[in-house]
């Protein structure tokens, strides 16, 4: 039990020292694609390829002064960003980042919380994660924080409806709402988004729309709203805020990775004869390479569409992808009634 | 009246079914942001790299010595005249006996300033002038706060006698042949005159 316990505890240091390592360098990848895509050369003054920019940015925002603003809530305006930063890493605890590593005769778990309702978990705690950006853009007492916190508050529940009903065919279908049970099931079968590619498209669309990325970032809006539910916040607290938004990204991949492509899963694992830790590995490592493949995407849309209007994005989730989901469920039980796959 | 073959006639209606879908549309714009991965970006990263500069660049000008050291400059006031921008002002002076050193001629240019916000660097300048002294160099002007500091007088022009400032590459051989018979080319009346031919053609 105890050797479970210390496994656990270092799995939770590596996946939380990996989720902000990864975020600190998707800044500079953001940075230096933007600059690819734009004809330009993006960061290269610090080390080599500019790899050492993200330590560069990290010790400037501590550098920076810390401002409070004089009207604001003291408590709630730090309480904001540590809220949305705390939900972002909660989120990586329940992926499953390979099937298992065996250490001396007992095999773990490349999961910390193989918990039976993880896909109930995640979304919850996505949710409590709109409640930091709300907090903070209400406590920084400025119209624009509080135009942003009102936009993303009412963004990310519109389109987490939508993401909640894509999901529930994919639940319908896999009949689990384990991530672990269901990178498994994808082990035997084939990936997820073979039976449901409508229900992928929503949920990316979606994933696009929580995590406020463009073309979905109207909660910070530059043009518009100066910076958003985050003008008033400086320092550190302002980074948080900005980092928080890449472990999103980070995570959104992984769990688009492991719901809809097959998880810690590669074509043909099982015929390459490897045993083990070197399958674990490479599959943890194939898992990576998925969730890179969808972080591009996330950048590679950004730098490509403009932002909708706010009409345009309450008539695309109320309209358009509530309606695409129900039919999605319609669709997926007349499927599994006619395979007979229903009791 | 189109001035490129590209413009396009642009109406206001209702999307399509397929348009109000946006995904191909998405589509399309993502493949065009893609196809620019595989670009060569055209930046010279500038402090490493310095941009190649053509040998008859026209920067900076310089006020040449000749070969003992005087000034060249007479103040005939030709480069003023020739001057389409009108950035040239200056003032002539008689040369005091002693002075000979310094200046070539008797006559010589006691004020001479150039305005750097006007002038256009066309190099009319240095065409006019007959007697070798005003020439367009590779440097470029460097840029200051105020409007004052951009008209620069004798101080900053006139070359310093110990590093000469190198203006070969404007005098080719072609060049000197053209402004061998510059006051022939000036002076020409209908009569004498002919077009200007290359004389390797």
């Amino acid at each position: 039990m105890d050797a479970l316990l210390i496994y656990k505890f270092i799995l939770c240091v590596i996946v939380f020292v990996i989720s902000l390592g990864m975020a600190a360098y998707m800044t500079w990848g953001e940075r230096k694609l933007a600059a690819i895509l734009q004809d330009r050369v993006g960061p290269d003054r610090a080390g080599p390829l500019g790899l050492l920019q993200p330590i560069a940015d990290g010790v400037k925002m501590f550098m920076k002064e810390e401002m409070l603003p004089t009207q604001s809530n003291r408590f709630l305006f730090i309480l904001g960003p540590c809220l949305f930063m705390i939900t972002a890493c909660m989120t990586g605890a329940v992926i499953p980042w390979g099937s298992g590593i065996t250490i001396g005769d007992v095999t773990y778990p490349m999961q910390i919380a193989d918990i039976n309702i993880g896909l109930l978990y995640l979304l919850g705690v996505v949710s409590i994660g709109v409640y930091g950006i709300m907090i903070g853009g209400w406590a920084s007492n400025n119209k624009y924080s509080l135009l942003g916190a009102l936009r993303a508050s009412s963004q990310m529940i519109s389109y987490e409806v939508a993401m909640g009903l894509a999901l529930i065919a994919l639940v319908m279908m896999t009949g689990t709402l384990s991530l672990g049970e269901i990178s498994r099931q994808q082990d035997a079968g084939l990936a997820n988004v073979v039976y449901q590619p409508l229900g992928f498209l929503i949920f990316i669309i979606c994933a696009f729309a929580e995590t406020n990325r463009a073309p979905f970032d109207l909660p910070e809006c530059e043009s518009e709203l100066v910076g958003g539910y985050h003008t008033e916040y400086s320092s550190m607290k302002l980074g948080l805020f900005l980092f928080a938004e890449y472990i999103n990204m980070f995570i959104s991949s992984a769990v688009m990775a492991t719901l809809y492509w097959g998880g810690y899963n590669f074509p043909f694992q099982h015929e390459l004869g490897l045993e083990g830790n070197t399958l674990a590995i490479l599959q943890t490592v194939a898992l990576f390479a998925k969730i890179i493949i969808f972080i591009f995407i996330f950048m590679w849309v950004r730098w490509t569409l403009p932002r909708f209007r706010y009409d345009q994005l309450m008539h695309l989730g109320w309209r358009v992808l509530l309606p695409l989901s129900l039919a999605n469920i319609f669709i997926t039980g007349i499927v599994m009634y006619f395979l007979g796959k229903l009791n | 009246m189109a001035l490129t073959n590209r413009s396009k006639t642009v109406t206001v209606r209702e999307l399509t079914w397929s348009e109000k879908l946006y995904l191909p549309a998405i589509f399309k714009g993502m493949m065009i942001t893609f196809s620019h991965m595989f670009k060569r970006t055209p930046t010279i990263k500038y402090p490493d790299v310095k941009r190649e500069m053509a040998p008859v660049y026209r920067g900076q000008h310089v006020l040449k010595r000749d070969e003992a050291g005087a000034e060249r400059c007479t103040a005939c006031g030709l480069c003023a005249v020739a001057c389409p921008a009108e950035a040239i002002t200056m003032e002539s002076a008689e040369r005091k006996k002693g002075e000979e050193s310094l200046y070539r001629e008797e006559k010589y240019a006691s004020i001479y300033e150039i305005n750097m916000l006007r002038c256009i660097f066309c190099g009319l300048c240095e065409d006019a002038c007959p007697k070798e002294a005003i020439f367009l160099t590779d440097r470029i002007v460097p840029s200051s706060f105020t409007r004052g500091e951009e008209v620069f007088g004798k101080d900053i022009l006139v070359e310093s006698q110990d590093t000469p400032v190198d203006v070969t590459k404007r005098q080719s051989p072609e060049v000197l042949e053209f402004k061998k018979n510059k006051s022939h080319y000036h002076n020409r009346t209908f009569k004498d005159a002919k077009p200007l031919v290359n004389k390797h053609h």
